[in-house]
């Protein structure tokens, strides 16, 4: 087994770490966090894919800092750009549905009293 | 929701306008250096959010209301529509039609970039202001009258 | 061994703590702070991995959502003596998510065929070169004045062509390649964007809204 599989391995412990918040937590703000880990850990796999170590010099974001001739040291040296361009939407959708999310929990709040989803399913009605 | 202690309140007075300054520094040099619309407007959300919980509710009530967030979304939105639309005086929807001019890495560069960048810096901007007033700003005791977009209690 | 890659290690292996702190732990506090932790770690993590966008969109986003989960938390109370759901054999899922976990990570480790044939770290699809008729949409053929070879993924392809506005793919001028592909290229895709974060807000609105809403004997802050 090579190392460089290790960081792939990582990002996908995380996902599933946050995916059993989801399921088989009882607090709805356990399961809001177990949404958010996940969404940090698919962001962060995406980015993973995308990181290149060059044949020679050192790794370079994606960014031209010296006028239009430096266009070809970029292409040798720099990273993949376009993961880090669907990544970027992603990062403040995920807010937005965070957003969303965390009204729900309000609103459920002020029908139940409480966070739990077991008191909330006796409750019911 | 109140305000904070005097000091919050003078410090936020002092940092505040250097936090929306750079906000809009990000979003508008987004396509020379790294930022661009969606890191710039959030880092105007959070400024304007730093003001509101320092003020207290009656700031968001009077100065920063939830009509005027929802009103500078929908302006984003539109301007970004209007820009995409222009793409058709060139050729097809999104054409880049004002792409000769100006050097790579200047400010003037990059054609609809740079306008984009602005229009999206606005609606992020004031849609996650506006999201955070009804979120964590707003007192949610009993209902009552709620003000014009029902956010308030009355 | 290449130190990025360490450091990569020790980041990630901050973060997997912190993610754990943050699910097991029965305090809400702790665990929103440690969720706070985890995205400070994966934009510390950006930031090492080149993409300097990433991470100050990441910071500032973070903070956000902090800002907005303790808010919520700190003023409802709220009691529970148990933390995982009375109905659901928490045992039964660990051994699940375990399952899954192995079938991943053997496929991962498998580089040759019957695996998933995933590149490894540092090495993506970009080093690898390709003629130009491949990489042209479905069904028709290269363009004249493309070069003969180009690299094989399409961000590899904006990163070697994508400035210069004598060849075939046309160039967008913007130093920020990112941004480039974001407004230019894949601009239909950020007003998709945009549209999704408002549609998200309006819902958020629509939940919290007070207007239309009477007072019901069944919500338990009427009372």
């Amino acid at each position: 087994m090579t190392l460089g599989m290790v960081p792939f391995m990582f990002a996908f412990l995380l996902l599933v770490i946050g995916l059993y918040a989801i399921v088989a937590k009882r607090n709805l703000i356990k399961v809001i966090v177990g949404l958010l880990i996940m969404d940090y850990a698919a962001n962060l796999f995406l980015v993973l894919v995308g990181y290149r170590t060059p044949a020679e010099g050192a790794p370079v974001a994606p960014i031209l800092t010296s006028g239009a001739a430096g266009a070809a040291d970029l292409a040798a040296r720099a990273v993949d750009p376009l993961p880090q361009a669907l990544v970027l939407t992603s990062i403040v959708i995920g807010l937005s549905v965070t957003a969303l999310v965390v009204a729900l929990a309000i609103r459920l709040y002020e029908k139940y009293g409480t966070f739990d989803t077991e008191r909330m399913r006796n409750l019911k009605g | 929701m109140q305000g904070m202690s005097p000091i919050v309140k003078n410090m936020t007075r002092l940092v505040a306008g250097f936090i929306v300054l750079f906000g809009i520094y990000i979003v508008l040099y987004g396509h020379v250096t790294p930022g661009g619309g969606f890191a710039g407007g959030v880092i105007l959300a959070g400024g304007l959010a730093l003001v509101v919980l320092a003020f207290g509710e009656e700031f968001a009530r009077k100065v920063l209301t939830h009509e005027a967030a929802q009103t500078a979304d929908s302006l984003g939105a539109i301007l970004f529509l209007v820009i995409a639309l222009g793409g058709y005086m060139v050729g097809d929807f999104f054409t880049n039609f004002l792409e000769d001019g100006g050097t790579v890495g200047e400010l003037v560069s990059a054609g609809i970039i740079a306008p984009c960048n602005i229009a999206i810096g606005i609606k992020v901007g004031a849609g996650l202001f506006g999201v955070f007033l009804a979120l964590a700003a707003f007192r949610r005791v009993a209902p009552g009258p709620g003000g014009r977009t029902g956010m308030l209690q009355g | 061994m290449d130190p990025v890659l360490l450091l990569l290690l020790v980041l990630l292996g901050f973060m997997l703590v912190g993610s754990l702190i943050a699910v097991e732990t029965r305090d809400l506090l702790s665990s929103v702070i440690c969720v706070g932790a985890v995205g400070f770690g994966t934009s510390l993590v950006f930031l090492l991995l080149g993409a300097p966008d990433l991470a100050l969109t990441q910071v500032v986003v973070e903070i956000l959502i902090l800002v907005v989960l303790v808010r919520v938390i700190i003023t409802r109370r709220d009691e529970t003596t148990m933390t995982s759901r009375a109905t659901l054999p928490v045992g039964l899922v660990l051994l699940a998510l375990g399952i899954m976990a192995a079938v991943v990570f053997g496929t991962l480790a498998k580089t040759d065929e019957g695996g998933l044939r995933m590149r490894p770290f540092g090495d993506p699809l970009l080093n690898e070169r390709t003629e130009a008729a491949v990489m042209a949409p479905a069904g028709e053929k290269a363009p004249e004045g493309a070069p003969a070879e180009m690299p094989k993924s399409t961000g590899g392809a904006f990163l070697a062509h994508g400035l210069a506005a004598e060849q075939s793919s046309r160039g967008t001028g913007a130093a920020n390649y990112v941004m480039g592909i974001l407004l230019d290229y894949r601009a239909y895709d950020t007003l998709g964007e945009a549209t999704v974060i408002f549609v998200a807000v309006i819902g958020a609105y629509a939940i919290l809204r007070k207007v239309g809403r009477r007072r019901h004997a069944g919500n338990v802050a009427d009372r």
